[in-house]
C-alpha cells in the first residue's frame, strides 16, 4: 500500500498536525515505505485468531463507586497555558 | 574517595551506608559532582543537586534513628517519562514544555518510599519512540563507550538512553526506565549495563507519560543483577491506580541471585538467527549457552515460528495506541500552546511545532491505520498476529523454563548512521520487541566486547511472572561472563 500527498493532508487533519506543503512528498515516501514493510504481516495465516488487545486474561477490575478525589482546581490548573478564575482559558470554539 | 563512591554498585553503597563508612549525604555529593563534570555526555536534562542534597540529608537522619528503609540513601537518575511532584517533567518532548507535574508516578513514589535519592532527569526519545536517544528534544545522549582508538561519538540506544547512559558512566548506582517495544534492554545491551522490563503488569505505570499502554512497562537499569533485583522489588506492587496493574505480592527478587541454576531448562529459538547479524553475537550467544551447560542447565533448540512479523505488528499496534494515547497534547490544558486564529488552526499549529519528526510519522501512521477503511487491515491484522506471537511463546514455555537470545542485532553504532531510514532504526528492536507483545519478563546483562571494544549483550526471556528464574540465571550468566570492561572517563571535565 502506498499513500500519496494528499492522504497525508488527510490523515494530518484527522491527527491535528499541520504539515507544511514541502514535507508531504517526503512524508508520504516515508510512511510507505514503512506501510510497504508491514505489508509482510499477510503471510501470517489468521484465519479463526482472536483479536488480542491486552496481555492480560483477566477483566478490568471493578472499584467501589464512591469519590476518591477532588477539589484539586489549582493543582489541575497550575499548569495551563492560560488560566483565569479557577478556569482554563481557550480559544473561541462556536465561530 | 569521590571516585570510589561512585564505581560502586548499588548493593556495596547499601554495606558502605550501613557500616557509616560514608553518609548519603556525601554518596550524594560524589554523584551531583559526577554528573556535573560529564555534561558532555548529555544524560540528564535536568539536575536537581537541592533536591538530591536534602533527600540525603533526611536519609542520613533516618538512618542515625535505625530507621533505616531498603534502599535509604541510595542516588537514582529518573527518566523524564516518570512524573515527578513540582521537578519538570518532559517526555523528552517540546510539547510538555516546563511541565511540572503536580503528582508523582506510583514507581518513583515507591523508592522515594524505600529511602532512595533523586540525583535528577534523564535524557530519552521523545515519548519514547526511538532507539538512539536522537529523537529526543534536548539532542541524543552520547555512548559513554567508545570504539578502540576512536572519537567518534556512539548513541547509548534508546529510548532510555540517558538511563542507560548514566548508569554505565557511574552517574547514578541505577536508574528507572522504561520499554515499550526494547527500550529498557537494548540501550542496557549498549552500554554493557543490565536491565529489565518485567512482565506487563508488575509496576503501575500511573504516572508514566503513555506511549502505547498496552505494551508499556516500567524497569530498572543497574550495574549488576542483584542491583537489578534490588531495585524491581522496590519499583514493583499492585496499585488501584493502574487498572492493568497486577494484583500480585512481590517476590523476593534479590533472594533469586546466585541460586543454583541445575536442572533448568533453556531454550535457544533458531529464529533469533537472523540473516547479517555479526559472526560476534553469534559467537557471544553460542558462548552464553556453554556458559548456562557448565552452570548445570539443560539446553534445547526450540521454535517461534512468528518471530519475524512481530516487529511489523508492533509498527501497527504501537503507532496506533501512541496516536490515541498524544491526541490529550491539545495546548489547552498543560503545555505548549500556539496562538492561531481559529480553535483546530491552534490544534494544528501546537502539535507541529510541539512534536519531532519520529512522533509525527508515528501518530500519522496510528492515525491511519485506524481510519475508516483500513482498520481491520492493518489494526485488527496485527492484533491476531499479536496473538500468534503470544501462542508461539505459551507453547514453547511448556517445554523449557526461559529462552536466551541476543538482545540486540549489533554493537552501540555512531551517531547519525541510522537516520534517514526509518525502518532501519526499527530492526534494532528485531530481538526485543517480542516479549512486549507478549507480556513477558525479559532481561539483558552485558556478555562481553566486541573487537571494537565496545559491549553486548546477552537476553533472557521468561514465564509470566517468573522474574526470579531470570535473575537466577542471569547470576549464573554475569558469573561466568565475569564482564569487568569499563568506559574510559574522556568526558569528564
Amino acid at each position: 500500500m502506498s499513500i500519496d500527498a494528499a492522504t497525508v493532508r488527510k490523515v494530518a487533519r484527522l491527527a491535528r498536525i499541520r504539515i507544511e506543503d514541502a514535507r508531504l512528498e517526503p512524508l508520504a515516501a516515508e510512511l510507505s515505505g514503512i506501510l510497504g514493510w508491514i505489508e509482510q504481516l499477510n503471510e501470517v495465516d489468521v484465519e479463526g485468531v482472536a483479536p488480542m488487545a491486552s496481555t492480560e486474561a483477566v477483566l478490568l477490575p471493578m472499584r467501589e463507586d464512591a469519590v476518591t478525589d477532588g477539589g484539586d482546581a489549582a493543582a489541575i490548573l497550575a499548569n495551563a497555558p492560560r488560566a483565569e478564575r479557577g478556569f482554563f482559558v481557550v480559544p473561541k470554539v462556536v465561530e | 574517595m569521590s571516585g570510589e563512591l561512585t564505581s560502586q554498585t548499588l548493593k556495596q553503597a547499601l554495606a558502605g551506608l550501613a557500616a557509616r563508612r560514608f553518609s548519603a549525604r556525601e554518596l550524594a555529593q560524589a554523584h551531583l559532582d559526577a554528573i556535573a563534570a560529564a555534561r558532555a555526555l548529555n544524560a540528564y536534562v535536568l539536575e536537581t543537586p537541592e533536591q538530591a542534597l536534602a533527600m540525603a540529608e533526611a536519609s542520613d537522619a533516618r538512618r542515625a534513628r535505625g530507621e533505616a528503609r531498603p534502599l535509604d540513601g541510595v542516588p537514582l537518575g529518573i527518566k523524564d517519562l516518570f512524573c515527578t511532584k513540582g521537578v519538570r517533567s518532559t517526555a523528552g518532548s517540546r510539547i510538555l514544555g516546563d511541565f511540572r507535574p503536580t503528582y508523582e508516578s506510583t514507581v518513583t513514589a515507591n523508592l522515594w518510599r524505600d529511602g532512595a535519592v533523586m540525583l535528577g532527569k534523564l535524557n530519552m526519545d521523545e515519548f519514547a519512540m526511538g532507539s538512539s536517544n536522537e529523537t529526543s528534544a534536548f539532542g541524543p545522549v552520547v555512548n559513554p563507550w567508545r570504539s578502540r582508538g576512536s572519537n567518534r561519538p556512539l548513541a547509548p540506544g534508546g529510548s532510555s538512553g540517558g538511563s542507560a547512559a548514566a548508569v554505565a558512566a557511574d552517574l547514578a548506582l541505577g536508574a528507572t526506565a522504561t520499554d515499550t517495544g526494547g527500550s529498557i534492554r537494548q540501550p542496557a545491551s549498549l552500554t554493557g549495563t543490565v536491565g529489565i522490563k518485567p512482565t506487563y503488569g508488575r509496576c503501575s505505570r500511573w504516572g508514566v507519560v503513555a506511549f502505547a499502554s498496552s505494551l508499556d512497562q516500567a524497569g530498572p537499569i543497574a550495574k549488576s543483577v542483584e542491583d537489578a533485583a534490588i531495585l524491581l522489588a522496590s519499583m514493583s506492587g499492585h496499585d488501584p491506580k493502574d487498572s492493568t496493574s497486577l494484583p500480585v505480592e512481590v517476590p523476593d527478587f534479590p533472594g533469586f541471585v546466585g541460586r543454583s541454576v541445575k536442572g533448568l531448562k533453556v531454550g535457544v529459538p533458531r529464529e533469533y538467527r537472523v540473516e547479517g547479524m555479526p559472526a560476534e553475537i553469534e559467537t557471544l550467544w553460542a558462548q552464553g549457552v556453554e556458559w548456562l551447560k557448565d552452570a548445570g542447565c539443560e539446553v534445547v533448540e526450540v521454535s517461534l515460528p512468528h518471530t519475524r512479523y512481530a516487529l511489523p505488528a508492533y509498527y501497527i499496534i504501537a503507532p496506533a495506541e501512541a496516536s490515541s494515547n498524544l491526541a490529550r497534547y491539545d495546548g489547552m490544558r498543560y503545555g505548549l500552546r500556539v496562538e492561531a486564529p481559529t480553535l483546530l488552526d491552534t490544534y494544528e499549529a501546537t502539535r507541529a511545532a510541539g512534536f519531532g519528526e519520529e512522533v509525527k510519522r508515528r501518530v500519522l501512521i496510528g492515525a491511519y491505520v485506524l481510519s475508516a477503511g483500513y482498520y481491520d487491515a492493518y489494526y485488527l491484522k496485527a492484533q491476531k498476529v499479536r496473538r500468534r506471537i503470544a501462542d508461539d511463546f505459551a507453547a514453547v514455555f511448556e517445554r523449557v523454563d526461559a529462552l536466551v537470545t541476543p538482545t540486540a542485532p549489533s554493537a552501540a553504532f555512531g551517531l547519525g548512521e541510522t537516520g534517514a531510514d526509518p525502518v532501519a532504526m526499527y530492526l534494532n528492536d528485531i530481538f526485543t520487541v517480542t516479549v512486549n507483545l507478549a507480556g513477558l519478563p525479559a532481561l539483558s546483562l552485558p556478555g562481553g566486547l566486541d573487537a571494537q571494544g565496545l559491549p553486548l549483550g546477552l537476553q533472557l526471556i521468561g514465564r509470566s511472572l517468573d522474574e526470579g528464574t531470570l535473575f537466577q540465571l542471569a547470576s549464573a550468566l554475569e558469573k561466568a561472563a565475569n564482564f569487568r570492561a569499563r568506559p574510559e572517563p574522556w568526558w569528564r571535565a
